[in-house]
């Protein structure tokens, strides 16, 4: 780990958002991950989705478990709200929390060991109830911090450091996420930021439950020939069905691809993400198709990226339970408690 | 773009923005690490050997280096280096034992006209290697301008025969009091080379009305500054009006400050912003309520029965032509006379060669000035060099400096046998600072400080003494702090395409946006897609080989902290921190010839 702090200063010509803020202004403290971690490249990528959106770091809260990955928030938005939950615990204090206060931008942070195993459970009922959240697994095959034990999501077959062969069958996240009704799902890669950074900004302007697996190789335990985790691995067998621009507001980009191969997808927000497709026939709103597609190109050693499945019109937990536009946690007693009289009224309709 | 060449000695010497600038070359972030580590000594030594005058021209230099210290574009103000270079003068222990020994002579005869930074630099350059190195100058003592020009509250006489001191200690003949009437007499003397460094002796005139009849009030600022260095001149008038905008000007106000002068004024002709004078010099004459106007153009010198009683002005205003030239033209205001007892013009100085006959075999162009190689320094006679202001008109001691140490080179390959067209490359060294996980051998971890200024002695007093030097040197504490602001630019960013696996670690960490992994363009097209907007044409861009996908790394050099994070976050040691020390190759070095063809 790096024992300086990173200098305040800044390049003189950096641009600044909306807010009036630089890139750097979404940074947190710095990491200690080991160098080259893959995490920290998702870092980068969440600072540099919250810069473009112009997202006021007070309206964020990042919530995580435990394990690597989960250290991450420390790393970026450091005026953010954050909670740094029992591991694998992530989904149910996000989940809590948005009951609480429908009104900022949630962010949850886990890992493989964190979503797939311990929190396995937490993680699939916060997706099945639409919790409107962007949901980072930022999976890498192995226990980083116990020194690189197979994690659930590591690849049957897959090679250790120390050249053991996983006997174990891999959990999908994303296979899991669509079944269980996520409302956006998509997959990336830590080493290829033009297409995981509007996937992230996508995800925080889509209302429901969007969730991203991030393919982060482990640097000091899973970045060896024989890993399906690997920066090399990875880049052979990337197979991406498009990649994406967020367009925010009213600042249009110069949309110039050949006709037919943009699809304009409106959001909850506004924004409006242009999907470049690159897999002609793959089709972003068929939640079947899409599960039919990645058992397909798995069997195949493929890793599809992309944008994988978008509900436009999806709704989220606060529109299922008929909850008051208002956050809970500003109502005030007299409106939650409305007295004897309103409660005699209730017991009434139900004799 | 092709592959950046890192070999090449110019790659990594340019990003050292201050020793490039540098016309001796000195290798200033060393210097200084040397200074925070207390090792003032050593650091004395690296500007001895580099620049000659450490304790002069830390008081003087014009600094070209602090306009091109990359502090200077990541936040408001550059390193202090010149006052850090006096740091280092001012706390360095006995130095003497360091000095080269006089060494036996080697039969050769040079001659050195003036004794000037230019022609001591040439002897210090000489002398070691066995030269008989004689200096003649008018001035009965060392230093030519350096003792005659500067004020002595800005640079005391002892610093000057500390340092003229040294060299003259090296066995160099010093013939003071002994003014070069004859070029071709001095020839007859067979000398085996004969050096010029006589300077820009001559301030120029300014020819309008009343000028004769006023004549005892109005002087020429560098022989009225010559005269009060020497003695001879230790009052002026109460009001005095100083004519020009150049540092000259600017310490003819100050002297006559401290001369009895109570209202002094500057009067320049273009506007305050474009005066050839350094701002730190304005700064300092502001400080000593001395106004200066700006847009005045003199064009009589007043007098009644023969006295001085005022200056007229016109206003003029700045016009830009289409192509950018600026004209001052009248604003049509009304002249304004400014009353005053004495006028001190220094409005430029020039060249002037009496005392060099037609027929010495040296030539000279349409503007009075010797044919001079601007790289050798042979003027068309073989055996005769010039450097400093004799050379290429008046510019400044560290020009002299580097002039003298080219010239020196010349002469000892033309009296070795050799070439002297073919100039040697610098000598370079380059490392890796790395002691061990993330530790460096070098301080990465960056000062927020702000420039510390230096402290002045109290006004009252300083005006009160032309001796007391006004500025006092940093102290101990202020020199670390200010050292500590160094980005230590030669520690370089060595980057190795093999072991890089594109992991991005390098471009997320870093806190400047210098580092992009991009397709590889055209240089234009690529500036274009770097992570952070590259309006520095001038700062080169890094680039590599091709990586494993295709992409190159380019990294722009201009506001990079040399923090090393980099290096910290590569976890390959695709990345690493190796200090760069570039040597200028003088006299007598035994580096192997090699023609170079860039600066």
């Amino acid at each position: 780990m790096t024992y300086i702090a990173k200098p305040k200063f800044h390049h003189p010509g950096l641009k600044k958002n909306e807010l009036g803020y630089t890139h750097r202004d979404y940074e947190g403290k710095i990491s200690t991950l080991c160098a080259g971690c893959g995490h920290d490249s998702i870092t980068a990528s969440i600072i540099e989705a919250c810069y473009e959106l112009s997202i006021e770091p007070h309206r964020v809260a990042k919530i995580s478990g435990i394990g690597c990955s989960s250290k991450t928030p420390d790393y970026f938005l450091g005026n953010s709200h954050g909670f740094n939950s029992v591991h694998g615990r992530m989904p149910s204090v996000l989940t809590g929390a948005n009951l609480a206060n429908r009104d900022l931008i949630y962010l949850g942070v886990s890992g493989d060991g964190d979503s797939a195993s311990i929190g396995f459970g937490q993680f699939a009922h916060s997706i099945r109830r639409g919790v409107n959240m962007t949901y980072i697994v930022e999976n890498n095959g192995v226990y980083g911090l116990t020194k690189g034990q197979f994690s659930a999501t590591a690849d049957r077959g897959s090679k250790s450091k120390k050249g053991v062969t996983n006997t174990d069958n891999a959990i999908d996240l994303v296979a899991i996420a669509l079944q269980l009704g996520a409302t956006f799902v998509a997959r990336s890669f830590s080493g290829d930021k033009s297409q995981l950074v509007p996937l992230i900004a996508a995800a925080i302007g889509h209302k429901g439950a969007s969730f991203i697996d991030v393919i982060s190789p482990c640097i000091a335990f899973n970045n060896h020939a024989g890993s399906t985790k690997s920066f090399d691995y990875v880049r052979e067998h990337n197979d991406a069905v498009n990649r994406l621009d967020v367009l925010v507001g009213r600042d249009p980009i110069a949309v110039d691809y050949a006709p037919g191969t943009v699809q304009l997808v409106e959001q909850h927000d506004g924004s409006k993400i242009a999907l470049r497709k690159i897999d002609a026939d793959y089709d972003p709103h068929d939640r079947l198709g899409a599960q039919t597609f990645l058992a397909k190109h798995a069997a195949k050693g493929q890793i599809v990226t992309g944008l994988l499945y978008v509900d436009p019109d999806a709704e989220d937990l606060h529109e299922h339970l008929n909850t008051v536009e208002t956050p809970l946690n500003t109502l005030e007693a007299d409106t939650l408690c409305p007295g004897s009289a309103v409660l005699d009224k209730i017991n009434a309709s139900l004799r | 773009m092709k592959p950046t060449d890192i070999a090449a000695p110019d790659y990594f010497h340019k990003v050292v923005d201050c020793q490039w600038a540098c016309p001796a070359h000195t290798p200033v972030p060393e210097y200084i690490r040397l200074i925070a580590q207390g090792r003032y000594s050593d650091a004395y030594m690296i500007n001895w050997k580099s620049n000659v005058f450490p304790g002069i021209l830390g008081r003087t230099c014009d600094r070209p280096c602090e306009p091109a210290c990359r502090r200077g574009r990541v936040e408001e103000n550059p390193v202090a280096i010149c006052r850090l270079k006096r740091v280092a003068a001012d706390f360095k222990d006995d130095i003497k034992q360091r000095l080269p020994r006089p060494s036996p002579k080697n039969g050769k005869r040079v001659a050195l006209v003036g004794g000037g930074p230019a022609s001591l630099t040439v002897a210090r350059d000489l002398a070691p290697l066995g030269y008989h190195c004689t200096v003649f100058d008018g001035d009965p003592e060392a230093g030519g301008m350096m003792r005659s020009q500067i004020p002595k509250f800005r640079l005391p006489n002892s610093v000057i025969d500390e340092e003229t001191g040294y060299i003259l200690g090296l066995g160099v003949d010093f013939k003071g009091g002994h003014r070069i009437e004859s070029m071709k007499s001095l020839l007859a003397e067979k000398y085996d080379a004969i050096f010029v460094g006589s300077g820009a002796p001559r301030g120029r005139e300014l020819d309008i009305p009343g000028r004769k009849e006023a004549a005892a009030n109005i002087h020429i600022g560098i022989e009225w500054l010559a005269n009060v260095s020497f003695g001879h001149v230790d009052k002026i008038g109460k009001r005095v009006i100083v004519l020009g905008g150049g540092n000259t000007a600017m310490d003819c106000c100050r002297t006559a400050r401290r001369l009895g002068g109570e209202k002094v004024t500057v009067v320049v002709r273009s506007g305050f912003e474009e005066m050839k004078a350094s701002p730190w010099e304005k700064e300092d004459a502001l400080h000593e309520d001395i106004p200066i106007l700006n847009y005045m153009v003199p064009v009589a010198f007043k007098h009644v029965a023969g006295k001085l009683i005022g200056v007229t002005f016109q206003k003029v205003k700045a016009e830009y032509d289409a192509k950018g030239r600026r004209n001052l033209v009248p604003s049509g205001e009304p002249d304004e006379t400014i009353v005053c007892d004495d006028v001190l013009v220094a409005v430029g100085q020039e060249n002037a060669f009496p005392w060099i006959e037609q027929d010495c075999g040296i030539e000279f162009d349409k503007w009075h000035m010797p044919m001079v190689d601007p790289k050798t320094f042979a003027s068309t006679n073989p055996k005769v060099f010039f450097g400093g202001d004799a050379a290429f008109g008046p510019k400044n001691i560290i020009w002299a400096v580097a002039h003298g140490h080219d010239a020196a080179l010349s002469i000892h390959k033309m009296l070795s046998g050799e070439d002297i067209t073919e100039r040697p490359l610098p000598e370079v060294q380059i490392s890796s600072q790395k002691m061990g996980i993330h530790e460096w051998s070098y301080d990465n971890d960056i000062s927020n400080d702000k420039r510390f200024k230096v402290p002045h002695r109290d006004k009252v007093i300083a005006l009160k003494d032309i001796r007391a030097e006004v500025e006092l040197g940093y102290d101990v504490k202020l020199a670390l702090g200010e050292a500590e602001r160094c980005l230590n630019c030669d520690v370089q960013t060595v980057f190795s395409t093999s072991l890089c696996i594109e992991c991005d670690a390098c471009a997320d960490i870093c806190p400047m946006d210098c580092i992009t992994f991009t397709d590889n363009g055209e240089e234009s097209d690529l500036r274009q897609r770097l992570k952070a907007p590259s309006p520095r044409p001038d700062q080169d861009l890094y680039v590599s080989s091709d990586l494993k996908t295709g992409r190159v790394m380019v990294k722009d050099e201009d506001v990079c902290l040399h923090c090393g994070l980099c290096a910290e976050r590569c976890p390959t040691g695709a990345w690493d921190m190796q200090k760069y020390f570039i040597d200028m190759t003088h006299a007598g070095s035994t580096c192997p010839t090699k023609s170079r063809s860039a600066a």
